[in-house]
């Protein structure tokens, strides 16, 4: 497959756009074959049942074809991704320990900080790796782990096998067979039934080597009783070649627990970001996402929650903003596999200088979810004639005592609102940019402080300078 | 002598080649009340509208002046940083951002400061309860589900609060009760003086009643056909424009 060149605006994304030269100490070669599974395989010393589902995923991931359906991918070589990048540091637990240039990069994106002020542990993963961790002491006492995805591979085997790509097996879609080849990093949550964590864990995600792809796993089980907050971020500098990020997170919700998943996604507009995530929720849980995808250049994201046990709930809230050279296609799906159970879906994007939000959404309510409940509503907006929408809300329902509701509005922004604002001293672009966050506010006012800020930050930074 | 503090000269707009100004002239001093009338289409909103430099309008000729400068060039913003305000006939409604949010971050862009969030909060609240506006609707969402009166209201609230030094009032008591207009015409009675600027325009005339009118505009086809004081209104109502256009 020829390469071809990818054409990308250059915005200015403030602080997440900038390089540290590449000082990784080993680099697979270019594409992907059996030797380079096992070679990544040996590295991280993994339990021969972990390189065997490796290699078994390489073999699907090879017979499987390309997603026929969604944003073109022709674009993507993956004869040019160098799948997996070790920087050159282990992983420490303390942020003195963790290499200058790389300290440096999590300095700048404001990761430190918050740990000490809002959270109540951090895993920063670096290109492949995660190279820091930690949780606040009084947790591990309660038993909750907060890890990597490989030492939690080596020590709770017992939790991490019987699990480990099942919610979301390599069989599923060709990236999710890539990922069970080549993944690394990520991290492993447990909290044992509960234990309610009052304050947030967040796992930070930077890719900074260029033409390399990400493919973090998220493993995180959620005991009977027990809640947490698990909060993911993710950026990268710009460079002028594909970078490919195919993580898949699992979520196990138990009886009566509840997980509140966060996401603001920014990578910078070189990457493909093909990314599965999964939740089962039993009898009495909730699972609640919040997704917020900026960067990119093409996404598919769809974080998908199997209702499985009676009075399961779903709560899903998405936003999404694509500018110039992205085609961002988000949106969820939901199972009601079980009676009464509950599902909400409150999305919005936003599309300006030719950007593509496709928002797509998938609710099944199975024969024996009787006395379930879902709403879905989806709004679009389009900053001009140029930019793209589109909205693709599927429902299956499949028996008659279930209560769906569902609305769907797109629209342009209006001239004439420019305009009153702009009558009353805003300039056009605080105009345009009250207008969007006015749009955006009922998702937003769902969000914790600290996220409602750092989208309304992004939303400012998406639309300034960009007006003629 | 005083500088004008609006100067109209020779103006022609359209609108995709309708032409909706043709050749208007008009001088508004610091401390003068002008009331433009004129039947449906003649042009009145079209004026305002291009007084405040909506995109949607091309000027063909002419020029408009503020406080000597000629401003037919700038941006909307720009006019609404010197002080002119627009009350709109339709206000538009914007959805997710409050009146208080929305008010403080025009004040703030139009003196250049950031208006401080306690001390702002307070003078809202009081120019709201002079208008008789519920505090609560400081919270809620920018003419969201307002009626057409708390729209209008509201208008009056942002003039009170932006301080311009020429108010454009285009048809700001049309549609409403008595009451309300009359609470609305006590408000822009007090905030008349003698160094702000009005230019209202109005089908009725019980807006006018408490305020001194200097003069009456006629405005038909775009272009201005009479001026004349504030005795000509009476006739207007009695007769219609007819009497007057002849």
């Amino acid at each position: 497959m020829a390469k071809q060149k990818t054409v990308l605006n250059e915005i200015d994304r403030g602080r997440f756009d900038f390089r540290d030269t590449d000082k990784s100490d080993f680099k697979t070669e270019k594409g992907l074959t059996p030797d380079i599974v096992k070679e990544i395989s040996r590295i991280k010393n993994e339990p021969a049942w972990m390189l065997e589902h490796r290699l078994k995923s390489l073999d699907i991931y090879n017979k499987v074809p390309l997603p026929a359906w969604g944003p073109p991918l022709d674009e993507l070589d993956l004869n040019n991704i160098v799948t997996y990048v070790k920087p050159n540091t282990g992983m420490k637990s303390n942020w003195d320990e963790v290499p200058d240039y790389i300290k440096n990069t999590f300095d700048r994106l404001g990761i430190p900080k918050a740990e000490k002020e809002s959270l109540a542990g951090v895993g920063a993963q670096y290109d492949s790796e995660v190279v820091y961790h930690n949780v606040r002491r009084e947790l591990s006492k309660q038993g909750v782990i907060y890890t990597d995805m490989e030492t939690a591979v080596r020590e709770h085997e017992d939790i991490v096998k019987p699990l480990f790509m099942k919610l979301v097996p390599p069989e599923d879609h060709k990236f999710v067979a890539l990922h069970g080849a080549v993944w690394s990093g990520g991290s492993f949550v447990y909290v044992p039934a509960g234990v309610k964590l009052k304050i947030p864990l967040q796992s930070y995600f930077r890719l900074n080597a260029p033409g390399a792809g990400q493919f973090e796993h998220t493993l995180i089980v959620i005991e009977p009783g027990a809640e947490a907050h698990f909060i993911e971020g993710c950026s990268a500098p710009k460079y002028n070649v594909l970078n490919l990020h195919a993580g898949c997170v699992e979520l196990y919700v138990r009886k009566g627990a509840a997980l509140r998943y966060s996401t603001i996604e920014n990578w910078s507009k070189n990457m493909m970001n093909l990314n599965t995530k999964r939740a089962l929720v039993e009898k009495d849980g909730t699972i609640e996402w919040i997704s917020g995808t900026f960067g990119s250049h093409v996404t598919m994201l769809y974080p998908s929650s199997i209702l499985s046990g009676e009075g399961a709930k779903s709560n899903f809230i998405g936003i999404s903003f694509a500018g110039s050279g992205q085609h961002l296609d988000t949106g969820t799906k939901v199972v009601h596999a079980a009676p009464n159970t509950k599902s909400t879906v409150s999305s919005k994007s936003i599309s300006k200088d030719g950007g593509i939000a496709v928002y797509r959404s998938d609710v099944h309510i199975l024969p024996n979810a009787t006395g379930s409940k879902s709403s879905v509503i989806c709004e679009s907006l389009m900053m001009d004639r140029q930019s793209r929408t589109d909205t693709i809300p599927l429902m299956d329902i499949r028996n008659d005592k279930a209560d769906i509701g569902h609305e769907a509005r797109i629209g342009r922004i209006s001239d004439a609102a420019i305009f009153y604002l702009m009558t009353r001293g805003l300039t056009e672009e605080e105009s345009k940019a009250m207008i969007v966050r006015g749009f955006v506010e009922p998702v937003a006012k769902e969000l914790p402080l600290e996220y409602a800020v750092e989208m309304n930050r992004l939303i400012s930074l998406e639309l300034e300078g960009t007006i003629g | 002598m005083s500088k004008s503090l609006l100067s109209i000269n020779n103006l022609y707009a359209s609108v995709e080649g309708r032409h909706l100004l043709n050749g208007i002239n008009l001088d508004i001093n610091p401390g003068e009340v002008h009331v433009l009338m004129g039947p449906n289409g003649a042009g009145k909103s079209t004026l305002a509208n291009v007084i405040m430099g909506d995109p949607r309008y091309k000027v063909d000729r002419g020029h408009i002046y503020f406080e000597g400068e000629d401003i037919s060039e700038e941006k909307t913003d720009a006019r609404a940083r010197r002080g002119i305000f627009l009350s709109f006939q339709a206000p538009e409604e914007i959805s997710g951002i409050t009146v208080e949010n929305f008010l403080r971050a025009a004040k703030s862009a139009q003196t250049g400061e950031n208006q401080k969030l306690l001390p702002f909060r307070k003078e809202l609240l009081a120019k709201m309860g002079e208008l008789g506006i519920p505090a609560s609707y400081a919270s809620r969402y920018l003419n969201v589900g307002f009626s057409g009166g708390e729209k209008k209201k509201n208008e009056i609230l942002q003039m009170e609060m932006l301080r311009p030094k020429l108010v454009i009032l285009d048809e700001t008591d049309s549609g409403l009760d008595i009451d309300a207009v009359r609470t609305i015409s006590e408000s822009v009675g007090r905030y008349r003086n003698r160094k702000n600027g009005l230019l209202i325009i109005t089908h009725i005339t019980r807006i006018l009643q408490d305020l001194p009118v200097n003069y009456v505009h006629i405005l038909s086809d775009g272009r201005i056909v009479k001026t004349t004081d504030a005795s000509v209104i009476e006739k207007i109502s009695r007769d219609g424009f007819t009497s007057i256009l002849g």
